[in-house]
């Protein structure tokens, strides 16, 4: 009698799944270990999003792969073999996304990573046509930072990162975007996330003597340098990526990271862009969504990356839809090319446009200058 | 490199070879007292120092809850055994310590409202709610296997340090914090300046090594913890009770981790998951000590922390890697000179 039973309630089960054919979406994303400040928001988000797009329901299979390329490659495999889903986000840092692409290409399932390094969608070849990114390429935020120094007349410059791959993209992609506007780089330096002090790496980079320094860090450890630059008595100006832009960095930064500059989303500025830009309107909602679930002041600029890699799936989902079910390999390869031709989609972050060979798809409207006044993000004008 | 910056980088090294020397002191304490690499020891450092962090944002730290749930877990326990072995005496202390002393810092917190405290009220009810996880970590991860090799009990040592650091993740966030140093004060030292934090982390490290020195040389606590390092079996027909040992080396290691991290913590942003290098550090001291010598290990952490601070000036991408090669040599030259005797059973 009781295996009758559970045989036809697997049989239901069986049916009611082949009867509703949902779309599953599979996410990866860092939650815990060193990457978990972009993370988490990332993970708050996806609970923020349509739960049904073209009155299709939507799973979101969220997933933690701790900061771990490893953990990474195993949730991928995990999420299109065992879960066939249609779609796979993530992750959340650049090696995680790197090694995720192989999984993606092989069980042929678009991604839409939410990591920085243009590396991931770059070179376009067979793996990576089934790769799409939504956060700005290092690479224009590094020209963003050496056009504004050269327009605010600097004509050397210090480099200072994190001692992994984070900054040796950023060194790589700053030291030509300063040579490019003709400024000279006179010091290059490492140091850890956890490093509990920075005072050997901020009194060579001051004897050089660099009218400006680049601190490429992401999140609260970025405020370490700044604060031993401040603490030395450096008197230059001090420039940050668009990793720190969150609310952490200013609490823990306090007074000493006062008049910093960094090239950041419209999302991190989002009130005080004029109403004729076309993001803004775009990035409001995000806000207002993240703050209405998490309370005042929580958003950052990380979370708003998955909104926008949501975003780009709700515009393809339903082109996706007129050709193929929900869980076949059609459907995967109907919703990748539907990723590619998206056009004019307003994000939080940027104006999406993608082709065949760019799977990011932004232009200059992805990057302001901010400038940090009275502990808040102050938009340059 | 000018006599300027030499001078700036001894003296950052110094003042983080004092915490890597406190440190080293603990784990070759706890070693030595109940055979235990006490690898979480690094997480008491980040609990107190972000346990005080949120004490002055106002927020509630989520260590109040560890020490709760801990509490409840470990009276229990005891309990059982208690009524078991018809001990009916001890009930009143079991629920005493573990049921009313996290009952009474709860009140303190919730009636109190610490964040208008003084920073000197706030640093002792951060180590209050944080010193006493240590011996409930022995009490509940430890005392169970106190008789087991050296090696399970490192096992024991990895899984409490790994859940640690997640209960870390989940009470204070992936964002660090830092605290307000403890005085404003500078001193000028010929061309360089010292901070007054500085100053409170040197002077703090020399009185706790000599109240440990004094303690271990004089009092009948002291004592008993050093026969226990000597000799378990030996101590124990002396009538030393192994278990207040080995809780009491506990106490003591969290309350060295734990007001370690305050005094770091205005000097440096503190993380959930920072304690594991630091603690790593001072692993790396007291390696250099064999676990086994106070003064060497002590003598080792400076070592590490002027080593670090020249190889952050030279060469800062290699910097961890320049460190901890320093365990290589070390452990050669341990080797080839001592002849070690497994005193194990």
């Amino acid at each position: 009698m009781k295996k009758k039973l559970l045989l036809a309630t697997l049989v239901c089960t069986v049916t009611a799944s082949l009867a509703w054919a949902d779309i599953n979406v599979g996410v990866s994303v860092s939650a815990t270990g060193p990457a978990a400040s972009l993370g988490i928001p990332e993970k708050n988000t996806f609970a923020l999003m349509p739960t049904s797009i073209a009155g299709q329901k939507i799973n979101y299979i969220v997933l933690d792969d701790a900061s771990d390329t490893t953990k990474a490659v195993t949730n991928a495999k995990k999420l299109t073999s065992e879960d066939k889903v249609d779609a796979l986000l993530g992750s959340t840092t650049t090696p995680n996304s790197l090694a995720m692409i192989d999984v993606a290409a092989e069980s042929e399932t678009p991604m839409i990573s939410m990591a920085a390094s243009s590396k991931i969608i770059e070179p376009m070849d067979a793996k990576r046509r089934w790769v799409f990114k939504t956060p700005q390429n290092d690479a224009q935020m590094a020209i963003a930072i050496a056009e504004h120094m050269a327009r605010a007349g600097i004509k050397s410059v210090a480099f200072i990162g994190f001692n992994d791959a984070y900054g040796e993209g950023w060194w790589g992609e700053f030291s030509k975007a300063a040579e490019a506007n003709k400024i000279k780089v006179v010091g290059n330096e490492r140091y850890n996330r956890s490093d509990q002090s920075v005072t050997g790496q901020v009194l060579k980079l001051m004897s050089a003597n660099p009218e400006a320094v680049l601190i490429a860090g992401s999140g609260t450890p970025s405020a370490t340098p700044a604060v031993g630059l401040k603490e030395k008595g450096y008197k230059g100006i001090i420039y940050q990526t668009h990793g720190v832009a969150n609310n952490d960095f200013l609490r823990v930064g306090g007074k000493d990271v006062e008049g910093t500059w960094l090239p950041a989303g419209p999302v991190l500025v989002a009130t005080q862009l004029p109403d004729s830009n076309p993001l803004k309107k775009s990035a409001l909602e995000y806000i207002a969504k993240y703050e209405a679930a998490y309370g005042a002041g929580s958003v950052s600029t990380f979370g708003a990356h998955a909104w926008d890699a949501g975003l780009l799936l709700a515009n393809a989902v339903p082109i996706a839809l007129k050709k193929a079910k929900p869980g076949t390999k059609e459907f995967r390869a109907a919703l990748r090319d539907a990723l590619e031709m998206t056009k004019e989609v307003h994000g939080a972050h940027g104006v999406f446009n993608m082709s065949a060979t760019d799977h990011l798809g932004f232009d200059k409207r992805a990057a302001v200058m901010v400038k940090i006044e009275n502990n808040k993000w102050k938009l340059a004008q | 490199m000018d006599l300027q910056i030499t001078l700036l980088l001894g003296q950052d090294g110094i003042t983080n070879g004092a915490i890597y020397a406190l440190l080293s002191l603990a784990l070759v304490l706890v070693f030595t007292v109940t055979r235990v690499i006490f690898i979480p020891q690094g997480e008491f450092v980040a609990y107190g120092a972000l346990t005080l962090a949120s004490f002055q944002a106002g927020k509630t730290p989520g260590t109040l809850w560890l020490l709760a749930g801990a509490g409840i877990v470990v009276a229990l326990i005891d309990l059982r055994i208690a009524l078991a072995g018809g001990a009916r005496q001890r009930i009143g202390r079991i629920l005493g310590w573990n049921l009313g002393y996290p009952a009474a810092i709860f009140a303190l917190i919730f009636f109190g409202k610490p964040e208008g405290w003084p920073l000197a009220a706030q640093v002792l009810l951060s180590l209050a709610l944080v010193v006493p996880l240590g011996p409930m970590v022995y009490r509940l991860a430890f005392q169970p296997a106190a008789e087991a090799s050296v090696l399970v009990l490192l096992i024991i040592s990895v899984a409490v340090h790994l859940a640690l650091v997640g209960l870390g993740l989940l009470f204070f966030g992936a964002e660090g914090s830092r605290t307000p140093s403890f005085s404003d004060a500078a001193l000028q030292l010929g061309s360089i300046t010292v901070s007054g934090q500085t100053l409170w982390v040197l002077g703090s490290s020399l009185l706790l090594i000599a109240a440990l020195y004094q303690f271990f040389g004089r009092t009948i606590y002291g004592k008993a913890l050093r026969a226990t390092a000597i000799n378990r079996t030996g101590a124990r027909l002396m009538g030393i009770s192994t278990v207040m040992a080995g809780k009491l080396s506990f106490l003591l290691a969290a309350a060295i981790g734990a007001f370690s991290g305050i005094l770091i913590a205005p000097i440096t942003t503190i993380y959930y998951d920072t304690g594991f290098l630091i603690g790593l550090k001072g692993f790396v001291a007291a390696i250099i000590g064999g676990l086994a010598s106070y003064p060497v290990a002590a003598a080792g952490a400076v070592l590490v922390g002027l080593l670090e601070a020249y190889s952050s000036f030279w060469a800062s991408a290699f910097k961890e890697v320049i460190v901890f090669t320093l365990i290589i040599p070390v452990l050669l030259w341990r080797s080839l000179t001592t002849h070690h005797v497994e005193e194990e059973e």
